[in-house]
């Protein structure tokens, strides 16, 4: 039987190439922004996974970005060494997302109220970290340090080996493999039975009800699994930092991954980090002092693309790219060829 | 005794405060099912203008309650006519779309008037109650919030407009039963809508030093305030604006303010679970 | 109790509406039964009842598949003890084809390894195979109902419950529909809900007649349907 639409399988070619630009770049240019680029490729690849292919659109994400990076801190401050950490800054993100997700979805709220409430968890984050300034904010030997946030801690280091740092060409060695890696999990995981119920979730969700599927307990496995992708990208940006400050959690941020899965295109895994490399390199190149340019832009290109390819600059290649193929045949109905909306392609409802 | 009057003036500030600055997003997703995410940006954009006409020598009143309604008003008018329309049904696209407005209007504004705070001082000046040294221009806000609530009651329920606007509530069809076009309907309904959240940011305008940025202030408690509410305009918004507001404000006196935002905010998320469709989205039926 | 499906004093009322009064139902092993009735007989909200879409209190009565008491269960949780349902609206996955559709449902029951085989079998009974690769979203209504049905039996369920099956199909498609029901009801005990008489007559089975609320009479289709009193149900007194 025909395969789904390009859901599960690897392009071995495209990928080998990809991992050999990652392995070789440190040749030609400096790694220090190519690091936050390939973490927020990782963030957005989070979000794009759970969103486009599951149709659950967090308004929060950032909320698990943040948690993981001050997971981190927190812990590494009092453990000292940083394997034990790192595994924590996946998995405290994780079991916070499973309750508000089963809290959520066995609740059986609608698209709308989701994105309300991932919304309320981002900012109850960000306001409650703002206001831990003060010797009394402390977990174990950790300052939380309010608006200003954890400097000065431990950087990742050689599992064991405490004092041999990774720092450098090393964090960004660190930053490839963990992209590449989560890369060939969410594959994986689409590949399998578990990756179409999502699809067959996010193209109806009743009628996987009705074929007997436990829909929240798919919806809630997956926000989980997403939940500690963030984390983990959390954790490579409190290292590339070097600080941790509220403003992971910011409404700021949590804009900023959507435009970036949005813009780059939803649906696909690889839109979404294209996405982020893309725009992030434009914020950075604009510089963070000149906030208005950076306002203006990211706003313009959300609504444009919104308003004009409402699934993103690959998925529309793509698009054209297929159009020219066997599937224009089944396109001359209109079925698919009209333009999908970022909710969920079941009617709307308030 | 006199504590127990500082409580009661200031829940009721809050009430006030969340009522008005919601009024303009519950209009807008009362009746067009749209959630404006810059509404904030819409109440910046009244104060700066109020500011501006002060500034300017206009007077003040003027100012807040005559020109900033009409200014923002006219933008969301622009807004509607070139965003809002090609979204209608399509409702996480419209957040997204007017998030993407919001930092949109943060990037101009920041332009125009540089990243510096602005501020106009408030034409009431404070009272004695007891001991305590309160600050009159609250009660200014609360009667304006109260007027504005019954303004709109009034023309929902005995204008010609109004019965429209209710038509709308239940559907564009019914608006075109009626005989109007629901697109001009929705154009001036938005338009109402930011004409209001001008009003709250022109009356809002005098407390604190206004920055580009302080719309964000506004749309996390606004639109809590909203879909807590649930779809009836009045009713909603301001069943949910008694419940959070005062829950806030007592949360703050008993620990820390900080503490008192995260109850409202957590209650706003233990509401929501209980009754997904907002307080009045079960309750009430005839959209008042 | 030895219904496949059995009703004890099923009551649901809206507002002031008695959609459905007290009503007392059996289906036996291997029984096919259509319900039938008028607009707001209660037939449809009965059939909403019993497949989960209402959520039951204690107050509205009980309910018994197979001996199991499924008052107040999801329907997610009916289908999984090994029943079918279709709704009356149809609901499926419109920009996936039709194979994946079937597929996954098949894959729930059957498992990665089975579920292909399940698909062809279903695709050949209910000759869905030039539709195979078309997108849902694209076909008639007539061939939507057809994949919904699809996917309902590539399940193999051993009850079956369908609401309007043949709403919208051709004259073509009734007949199939009609030979397809006939064929599972000889594994799987059968529900059909419908308005069409003449698909009802063409079934020939066992049929309740709903109204306002209550069984008015239960027997063989073509009695059932000749019966005065039913005639009048429908009709109103027009009497020649």
């Amino acid at each position: 039987m025909r395969a789904w639409p390009s859901v599960g399988h690897i392009r071995w070619g495209w990928f080998l190439l990809a991992t050999a630009i990652l392995l070789l770049l440190p040749l030609v240019t400096d790694t220090h922004t190519p690091s936050v680029l390939l973490i927020w490729a990782l963030f957005a690849l989070s979000l794009g996974m759970m969103w486009g292919y599951a149709g659950l659109l967090s308004f929060g994400h950032a909320a698990y970005f943040g948690l993981g990076a001050y997971t981190y801190a927190v812990a590494v401050i009092n453990i000292g060494e940083s394997t034990v950490p790192l595994i924590l800054s996946m998995l405290v993100p994780a079991a916070v997302a499973a309750v508000v997700g089963a809290m959520m979805f066995y609740g059986r709220i609608s698209d709308v109220y989701m994105g309300v409430i991932t919304l309320l968890v981002t900012l109850i984050l960000f306001k409650f970290m703002s206001a831990t300034a003060g010797d009394a904010y402390v977990i174990g030997g950790a300052r939380l340090g309010g608006f200003n946030g954890m400097p000065g801690f431990h950087t990742l280091n050689v599992p064991g080996y405490p004092e041999i740092s990774l720092f450098g060409l090393p964090t960004y060695y660190v930053c490839a493999a963990a992209l590449l890696i989560c890369y060939l999990v969410c594959r994986w995981i689409l590949a399998r039975s578990f990756g179409r119920v999502l699809v067959g979730i996010r193209e109806n969700e009743a009628r996987c009800e009705l074929m007997g599927y436990n829909v929240p307990a798919f919806k809630t496995a997956i926000f989980t699994v997403c939940a500690a992708m963030a984390g983990l990208a959390g954790c490579l940006f409190a290292n590339w930092a070097e600080i941790v400050t509220p403003r992971v959690f910011s409404l700021g941020q949590a804009a900023e991954v959507l435009i970036w899965v949005i813009a780059g295109g939803l649906g696909t895994l690889i839109g979404p980090i294209l996405g982020a490399i893309s725009l992030g390199y434009v914020k950075l190149l604009l510089g963070e002092q000149t906030l208005i340019d950076n306002s203006l832009i990211l706003g313009a290109v959300l609504i444009i693309v919104v308003l004009g390819i409402p699934r993103g600059v690959v998925p529309a290649l793509q698009g054209l790219w297929a159009a020219a193929g066997r599937r224009a045949r089944g396109r001359a109905g209109s079925g698919q060829g009209a333009r999908r909306t970022l909710g969920a392609s079941k009617p709307e409802h308030t | 005794m006199d504590y127990a009057g500082v409580v009661t003036l200031e829940i009721l500030y809050m009430i006030a405060f969340l009522a008005l600055t919601s009024a303009g997003l519950a209009i807008v997703f009362g009746m067009m099912r749209v959630i404006n995410l810059a509404h904030g940006e819409f109440v910046m954009l009244g104060g700066y203008t109020s500011i501006a006409c002060y500034n300017s020598g206009i007077n003040i009143y003027f100012a807040m309650l005559l020109v900033a309604p009409v200014v923002v008003g006219l933008v969301g008018l622009i807004v509607e006519q070139s965003i809002i329309r090609f979204l209608y049904g399509r409702m996480i696209d419209t957040m997204l779309a007017t998030w993407g407005l919001s930092l949109l209007l943060i990037g101009l504004v920041t332009l125009i008037f540089g990243n510096t705070a602005v501020s106009m001082p408030a034409p009431i000046t404070g009272y004695q109650l007891g001991e305590y040294q309160m600050g009159g221009y609250n009660l200014f806000i609360i009667l304006v919030t109260v007027a504005l609530l019954i303004a709109m009651w009034a023309v929902l329920r005995f204008t010609r407009a109004g019965l429209i606007a209710r038509g709308a509530m239940q559907g564009a069809d019914v608006v075109s039963a009626l005989g109007y076009d629901p697109r001009k309907v929705y154009m001036y309904t938005f338009s109402a809508g930011a004409a209001l959240s001008g009003l709250a940011g022109g009356v809002l305008a005098p407390l604190t030093g206004l920055l580009p940025s302080s719309g964000g202030a506004y749309i996390a408690k606004a639109f809590i305030t909203v879909i807590t509410g649930g779809a009836a305009v009045i009713s909603g918004t301001l069943s949910s604006a008694v419940i959070l507001g005062t829950v806030n404000q007592l949360v703050s006196f008993a620990s820390h303010p900080v503490i008192g935002e995260i109850a409202m905010l957590a209650l706003a998320i233990i509401l929501l679970r209980l009754m997904p469709t907002g307080i009045t989205g079960r309750f009430f039926r005839d959209g008042t | 109790m030895s219904g496949v499906v059995e009703t004890q004093e099923l009551t649901m009322r809206f507002g002031g509406v008695t959609a459905v009064d007290a009503v007392n139902f059996s289906l036996r092993e291997r029984e096919l039964r259509c319900l039938i009735g008028p607009n707001g007989a209660g037939k449809s909200t009965f059939f909403k009842c019993i497949t989960g879409q209402y959520a039951l209190r204690p107050e509205n009565g009980r309910v018994f598949i197979r001996g199991a008491d499924v008052t107040g269960w999801n329907t997610h949780e009916i289908v999984r003890l090994g029943a079918g349902i279709k709704t009356q609206v149809p609901s499926l996955m419109n920009g996936l084809t039709v194979e994946e559709n079937l597929w996954l449902s098949a894959r729930r029951v059957h498992g990665w390894a089975g579920a292909g085989g399940a698909v062809e079998e279903i695709t050949a009974e209910l000759q869905l195979g030039e539709q195979l690769r078309r997108l849902v979203g694209e076909l008639s209504h007539g061939e939507r109902q057809m994949v919904e049905i699809g996917i309902v039996l590539v399940q193999r369920p051993w009850l079956v419950l369908l609401d309007e099956p043949a709403a919208g199909m051709t004259g073509n498609e009734v007949e199939r529909l009609v030979g397809v029901i006939r064929h599972i009801n000889q594994t799987a005990s059968v529900i059909v809900v419908d308005h069409d008489m003449e698909f009802v007559r063409m079934l020939g089975s066992l049929v309740t007649v709903f109204h306002q609320g209550a069984i008015l009479l239960e027997g063989p289709a073509n009695s059932v349907l000749d019966d005065p009193a039913v005639r009048e149900v429908y009709v109103g007194n027009r009497a020649a």
